[in-house]
């Protein structure tokens, strides 16, 4: 009873906070300095049509290397947490699990590769028009889950995966060390030529990073996935 | 035509009626599951409280192309909301699945996902 009186204190409390805030909001009539030199400058700093893209992999590129890390460990320790110790209980849970319907089946056969070309499609596309790696590697491990959900038996190469997110990681961290000798900064995209604003070789680097980005992602939401699967 | 309620405001009264959504969700229910279904919709409302106040009055998205000329780029949005909150999703994910796995390991302890049965980490 206490703690039913306490929840809806709590929640009272969160709600008069969020109304305060909601109520003395004013929209904005113009854009703010910062956000102001990011949409004039980066198209002409980068070649980058996306600004929001601009300032992820450029502007704000050791944020995105770090985010990319966060990810990594956590694969690693869902990995750590769901090791198989009592691997015999599982191997008889995993017999009595049914296939998936028919529906289910047609239908991924159907849908996969048009996620997977789908999920390529947003990667490619992060500099020109919305998208980008994190999108569009969200969008290729969705298809994996609809794969590992079509066939519960069916086992990713979790090591090929590894494999492939670690060079895509070294190569990122390259490219980074690349703009530092060769350009202004770390991760500075601009050590390749910027191109034609708009056109799909365009952007320096940004381009690069971002499929190198959509690689890492979709291969280590794969991995954690895969890892729930088990 | 003429909009009545400001765009910002519809969004911060859908974000913030989440994240409450979520709020009790979490203090409420006592099955594990539940309760990180609760996190995720508070993450989620917050996240769609910080993309509506980069919203600017008339404002579209912000990329350069044949629709948006460099020269009108004062009309876009502010994007810095919108790339922070790509990197907020990011972390959400990370710690949604974080919370999944200890509420694994903790039902294959107990063979219960409700809190009631993991007394002796109460405080």
């Amino acid at each position: 009873m206490i703690y039913r009186v306490s929840v809806l204190v709590a929640v009272t409390l969160f709600a008069l906070i969020f109304i305060r805030l909601t109520g003395g909001y004013t929209e904005r009539l113009a854009l703010r300095a910062l956000a102001e030199y990011y949409v004039s400058r980066a198209p002409l700093e980068l070649g980058v049509s996306n600004i929001v893209t601009g300032i992820l992999i450029a502007y704000r590129g050791f944020d995105t290397l770090g985010e990319v890390a966060v990810l990594f460990m956590v694969a690693a320790s869902v990995g750590l947490l769901l090791r198989k110790d009592d691997a015999g209980f599982k191997e008889a849970e995993e017999r009595r699990r049914r296939p998936a319907s028919e529906i289910v089946m047609t239908g991924s056969q159907v849908l996969l590769p048009v996620i997977l070309t789908f999920g390529a499609y947003v990667i490619v596309n992060g500099h020109l028009s919305a998208g980008g790696g994190f999108q569009g590697g969200a969008i290729v491990a969705s298809g994996v889950m609809l794969l590992l959900l079509a066939d519960p038996g069916a086992r990713l190469n979790a090591a090929a995966l590894s494999v492939i997110e670690s060079l895509a990681g070294i190569t990122y961290v390259a490219i980074g060390i690349l703009g530092l000798i060769l350009a202004g900064g770390f991760l500075d995209p601009r050590f390749l030529p910027p191109g034609e604003a708009g056109t799909f070789l365009s952007a320096g680097a940004i381009p690069l990073v971002s499929a190198l980005l959509g690689i890492k992602v979709g291969a280590e939401l794969s991995v954690i996935i895969n890892r729930f699967g088990r | 035509m003429t909009t009545i309620i400001p765009v910002s405001s519809i969004l911060l009264v859908t974000g913030f009626g989440l994240a409450l959504i979520g709020l009790c969700g979490i203090l409420i229910h006592r099955h594990l599951l539940r309760i990180i279904i609760g996190f995720a919709l508070f993450s989620t409302g917050l996240h769609i409280v910080i993309v509506a106040t980069g919203y600017v009055t008339g404002g579209t998205a912000p990329i350069i192309d044949g629709a948006l000329s460099q020269a009108e780029a004062g009309r876009a949005i502010d994007p810095i909301p919108s790339a922070l909150v790509v990197t907020a999703i990011v972390i959400g994910f990370a710690v949604t699945a974080i919370m999944l796995a200890y509420a694994v390991r903790l039902h294959s302890a107990r063979k219960s996902f409700d809190i009631r049965a993991f007394t002796e980490s109460k405080w």
